[in-house]
């Protein structure tokens, strides 16, 4: 039985970027906040400490960073028509477990999705009609417009320290950044990484072609900076080992650099880690959430409960905590009824390799979300007119550290092994780079989360079951998106190329992108949408569900600057309006 | 359990008997004192060899001889430098199976087991220690009924063609399906010869010299704007560091000894 423990004010269910944002400000008003993280906890020292920390084998292959399987995976299909099967091995994406979450791990690219983004279904229906957009796409606006996160935009940018070059600087277009993202109030904190070779080129050659490179904001931060909570973020020193790894300067921001330093300083704040919680508990009445149960390392379980369920895990484990907690409704694509589970949406990412003869770009060397981009095609930056297919993806080329077990990109043709392969490998490890596109993806009726009826976790309960395959509306994106990286490339004139649109089935194998969206979906119509703008539950007003699972669909961008405005639009409506009249915010 | 055990031991008490020279062998009787140091230097050559030759932990004999002759294959030696086999790659693939790799460690590993599609990846309910062991026993029994022989005594030109008719599925084994086990073993390969010579494979660094890459990272804040002039340096692995062999700035960051001072060229 259950060990019912002291209760608190809040608790935060993972201790990644948005536990540890919504902890440190929570408890810094007074209130009692305990962490409860399942994986362990992880410092830059000594867990990220060199040399042991640039092992490609262990951090790449070995994913020692990432979620651990052998407790709790999700199951997958394609279709509803399939029986799903559990993701044996990680592959396509990469959930990070541990203190920092999938924060420790990330490339650090931190955009601003474009005002469009926030408002996809109104501005297509206005602009396009509704004969453009797919029958079973269940796009939807998000109930919060760029202009109102803002603000939180500029907070997280400040409290990660993100290096960049503001394009559109409270209306007036600035010449160096991008000229299509929202109007920012601030400039970035800090000045743009260096330029890599790679990115140079690219950018000689888009601009010649009338577009407007900028530098890729990142979190990889291009000097010493000291945050709002007296945090000091290191300088990136471009040593190639970022996204996969944990950086041992401490230069790329997460929790560990930018907010833990401050946050476990707080006697307001309680960490538990190697504790995983398997259901937040409900009234009888399920309208309120009165405690949560978690097991810890020692196999003992606790009640912990609170006045405030912060679920703060990655995505998947969001919706599937509500799933097995019974808060909202169950997502059904039969009847398309409720909505826990509803618009699970990914990326469509794609790129175009240029091989070159005699050109060396010292691949090994970078950052991560060191490059130079173009948004012209982004969102609805452009005509989409006759195209049959709405939203985009930014596109860039950079140097962000090959290793090579992972990255020895070889012409097409080349055989798989042997004498010829070994031959391209050698020659071309240091002599190639891409230009890679962050392809959007939108939700469909088909594509959702649920809970599988045969596959279990550890704790004997049922894994999240992932039901997706990619649409016409991303498969026509992407060919003509890389077409027109591929048209950059001829300009900058490699002896030889790869063109990569993303074709086909979906598959659950290859690395792709962390980027998993949905499933707790944003909105202003509780039949629609499980949480409210504020990442507040319709139905159980004290738990607040943040994260990527919020977005209705995604944009062609990385998500993680989304999804840090996102934190602190739901803290601001906990510490100015729900901290004195606690209930439904809408 | 036993069985394995035990070969174990006799795979142990070879692999360290063929890595000690005969000169080394034959200093175990009494030496004149004058060679003393000569010797104790001999000595200590050997010794190294020794460690360096880690016993296998999981491969039998028969399985070593099977991956020695198809990473040969994969990644062979010539001009460009060693191949597989000459970088150590059966002995990290041992080291894997034998680790937590090989018993899907930090996998998922319930089942029902269907096999399911292509795009639902990984579904077998053995572990990749279990595919070897299957795998390469499968093979040699094709290669038995087919030439009369096991894989490793067959010529180049037979063993080429088995190679690739596993990868193109031509060949079907009986207890796995022969691309996913070619797979798996070509995977493994490319990760024995480039990943960190800790794993006892990239034996002096032959993948990353091939390559040209560093390995360790040194600070590249300055070199990263110097466009188009290639970094070569003498790549740098985790031992290097731990042993004191590379010297490392304050942040433990390696110091890299470039490998000519064209370099700026």
């Amino acid at each position: 039985m259950a060990t019912k423990l002291k209760p608190v004010d809040v608790v935060t269910i993972g201790v990644g970027l948005t536990g540890t944002i919504l902890a440190k400000e929570l408890a810094d008003t007074g209130l009692k906040v305990v962490g409860i993280e399942r994986g362990r906890w992880r410092d830059t020292d000594p867990d990220f400490a060199m040399p042991g920390v640039h092992d490609e084998l262990r951090y790449v292959r070995d994913k020692e960073l990432m979620q651990d399987l052998s407790k709790e995976t999700i199951t997958f299909r394609n279709a509803m028509s399939e029986t799903a099967l559990p993701m044996r091995q990680l592959g396509s994406f990469l959930p990070g477990e541990g203190v920092g979450g999938a924060a420790v791990h990330w490339g650090g690219l931190t955009w601003r999705f474009l005002p469009w983004d926030f408002e996809t279904k109104s501005k297509t229906l206005a602009r396009y009609g509704a004969k453009h957009v797919a029958e079973d796409c269940t796009l939807q606006d998000w109930g919060v417009t760029y202009e109102e996160l803002e603000p939180h935009f500029n907070r997280f940018e400040y409290l990660y320290g993100v290096s960049g070059k503001a394009g559109n600087l409270n209306g007036k277009i600035i010449p160096g950044g991008n000229p299509f993202e929202g109007a920012r109030s601030k400039e970035y904190p800090n000045p743009p990484l260096k330029t890599a070779y790679s990115s140079a080129l690219f950018a000689k050659a888009a601009q010649s072609m009338g577009y407007k490179p900028f530098p890729v904001p990142t979190a990889a931060n291009s000097r010493a900076y000291k945050n709002e909570y007296g945090a000091t973020i290191q300088a990136c020193v471009y040593c190639g080992y970022c996204q996969f790894f944990a950086c041992e300067m401490g230069a790329k921001a997460s929790p560990q650099t930018a907010v833990l330093p401050a946050l476990m300083k707080s006697p307001n704040f309680e960490l538990r880690t190697l504790c995983n919680v398997v259901k937040i508990n409900l009234d009888s009445e399920r309208k309120r959430a009165v405690s949560v149960t978690y097991v810890d390392s020692r196999g003992r379980e606790f009640e912990q409960p609170a006045e405030l369920v912060l679920l703060t895990s990655y995505v998947l484990n969001n919706a599937r905590l509500m799933l097995l907690s019974g808060i909202g409704r169950p997502y059904d694509p039969v009847a398309n009824t409720g909505t826990v589970g509803r618009n699970y949406a990914y990326q469509t990412p794609s790129s175009v390799t240029l091989f070159f003869e005699d050109r060396n770009f010292n691949s090994f060397m970078g950052a991560g979300g060191l490059g130079l981009a173009i948004d012209e095609f982004n969102g609805d930056n452009f005509d989409h007119s006759g195209l049959g297919f709405i939203g985009g993806g930014f596109m860039q080329a950079g140097s962000n550290g090959a290793r090579p077990i992972e990255v020895r990109p070889v012409p097409q043709g080349t055989p798989r092994w042997g004498s010829e392969w070994k031959k391209a490998v050698g020659k071309y490890f240091n002599r190639n780079f891409s230009i890679t596109i962050q392809g959007a993806c939108q939700s469909y009726r088909a594509n959702y989360l649920d809970l599988d009826p045969t596959y279990r976790d550890a704790y004997g309960l049922p894994l999240l079951r992932m039901t997706f395959d990619r649409h016409e509306n991303e498969t026509k994106m992407s060919a003509w998106l890389t077409n027109k990286a591929a048209e950059i490339a001829k300009a900058i004139g490699p002896a030889k190329m790869n063109v990569s649109p993303r074709t086909g089935k979906y598959t659950i194998v290859p690395y792709q992108s962390t980027h998993n969206t949905g499933g707790a979906v944003m909105g202003t119509d509780p039949q629609t949408s499980a949480v409210n703008k504020y990442l507040q539950s319709w139905d159980v007003p004290n738990v607040f569900v943040v994260g990527a699972s919020a977005f209705p669909q995604n944009g062609g961008y990385n998500p993680t600057g989304t999804v840090g405005a996102l934190t602190f639009q739901a803290l601001e409506a906990i510490k100015t309006k729900y901290s004195k009249r606690p209930g439904a915010l809408v | 359990m036993k069985e394995s055990g035990r070969r174990n031991f006799l795979k142990s008490a070879a692999a360290l008997g063929a890595a000690i020279p005969a000169g080394a062998a034959a200093q175990s009787k009494p030496a004149p004192h004058a060679d003393h140091d000569k010797q104790h230097a001999q000595h200590m050559r050997a010794a190294t060899a020794a460690a360096q030759q880690r016993p296998y932990m999981f491969l039998s004999q028969t399985e070593v001889a099977f991956l020695d002759a198809a990473v040969s294959h994969l990644i062979p030696k010539d001009e460009l430098g060693p191949g597989a086999k000459e970088a150590g790659v059966t002995s990290f693939i041992d080291q894997q199976l034998f680790g937590g790799y090989g018993t899907m460690a930090k996998k998922y590993t319930q089942g029902p087991w269907p096999e399911g599609t292509p795009q639902q990846g990984y579904q077998s309910p053995l572990t990749p220690a279990a595919i070897y062991r299957a795998g390469i026993r499968d093979t040699n029994n094709y290669c038995r009924k087919t030439y009369g022989k096991p894989f490793d005594a067959l010529s180049r030109a037979q063993q080429d063609e088995v190679l690739k008719g596993l990868d193109g599925g031509k060949i079907e084994l009986e207890q796995v399906r022969a691309q996913f086990f070619f797979n798996m073993l070509l995977a493994n390969t490319v990760e024995g010869f480039f990943a960190d010579p800790v794993y006892g494979g990239n034996r002096d660094k032959a993948g990353w010299k091939l390559v040209g890459f560093p390995g360790v990272a040194a600070v590249y804040t300055t070199f990263i704007e110097k466009h188009g002039v290639p970094y070569r340096a003498q790549p740098v692995s985790i031992a290097d560091i731990t042993q004191k062999v590379a010297q490392v700035d304050e942040h433990g960051h390696a110091i890299h000894v470039m490998l000519d001072d064209k370099a700026g060229v």
